[in-house]
């Protein structure tokens, strides 16, 4: 595929793209396993939300 | 189910987690499929082979002001009515849409140095874009280093608000200022001004981007949701410890 002589910008446009969208995703799912850590932390040490009791009793 | 319904966080949660992989791949799939059109796609006869640069100018454009729309729905959520997801979809889509005002911004920029012969004018087009990005860094302070996580919504709420004001100034800089920018050339009376075989790959592409945007949306907002309830149960645990 033959981008003429302005090739290296139109690199440059999907590189920057590719790396923005690879960065949001990452952070998504990043952030995603540290809060099920997190809350998974929180519940094995006993403490359970409030909406759990209710429907508990 | 009624509509109601999704102001639940569990219930909005669930129907989350049945949904997102299925978007996820739908968003993969028409990716595959616009960037095969848009690479395929011909040459502008004019400025080349750097027309396909637009496949993603325009549709990060879009998505940039879409996002602001979004989080303006969600500031009337969240300040008029309260509605408990509505300061988290506001919240969720702060760095989505900044990030596609970015890529706008500077992808603009890598096509206007070789069709214009320069990176930035300061003409109303750019310049309202640019304003836009920076009110996007503005909430997402709001939103990130307020002590008071209410405080700072309502404040983030109160400047998406008072910022809507610069979309239809986006949308019309073009008209009502004289601009290096070109005018409309898709949305506009009397039909598209882009010959088919170039506006074809560039609607699938922002329809594309726009199931991006969704999946990252929701599965920010779910990320949000279990960060709130992080939150409670840490303040929980305090008050437990302290008893």
């Amino acid at each position: 595929m033959n981008l003429g002589p302005h090739a290296d910008f139109i690199v440059a446009a999907y590189a920057v793209t590719v790396f923005v969208v690879a960065g949001l995703a990452a952070w998504v799912v990043l952030d995603y396993s540290a809060q099920r850590r997190i809350l998974g932390d929180l519940e094995q040490s006993g403490v359970t939300r409030r909406s759990q009791r209710k429907g508990d009793q | 189910m009624p509509v109601i319904d999704l102001a639940n966080p569990t219930r909005f949660l669930n129907i989350v987690n049945r949904v997102l992989p299925w978007l996820a791949a739908a968003t993969a799939l028409l990716f595959a499929f616009g960037l095969a059109r848009a690479m395929n796609a011909p040459d502008d006869y004019q400025q080349g082979a750097t027309v396909k640069i637009m496949f993603l100018h325009v549709p990060s454009a879009w998505l940039g002001m879409m996002g602001w729309g979004l989080m303006s729905a969600a500031a009337l959520g969240t300040l008029v009515w309260r509605h408990p997801l509505a300061d988290v979809a506001g919240k969720a889509a702060a760095p989505i849409g900044a990030a596609f005002t970015f890529l706008c911004l500077i992808t603009g920029s890598l096509w206007g140095r070789p069709t214009w012969g320069t990176y930035w004018v300061w003409d109303a087009r750019l310049t309202s874009v640019l304003v836009l990005f920076l009110l996007y860094l503005g909430v997402l302070a709001l939103y990130w280093t307020a002590e008071d996580p209410g405080r700072g919504s309502r404040a983030a709420a109160i400047l998406t608000l008072v910022g809507a004001v610069n979309i239809p100034i986006i949308k019309f800089s073009v008209d009502w200022w004289n601009t290096l920018h070109q005018p409309a050339s898709i949305l506009r009376m009397g039909g598209s001004a882009i010959d088919p075989s170039i506006l074809w790959p560039l609607l699938i592409m922002a329809a594309a981007f726009t199931l991006l945007f969704a999946t990252l949306w929701l599965a920010a907002m779910r990320n949000e949701i279990l960060r709130r309830r992080v939150r409670a149960m840490r303040i929980m645990q305090a008050q437990e410890a302290r008893e």
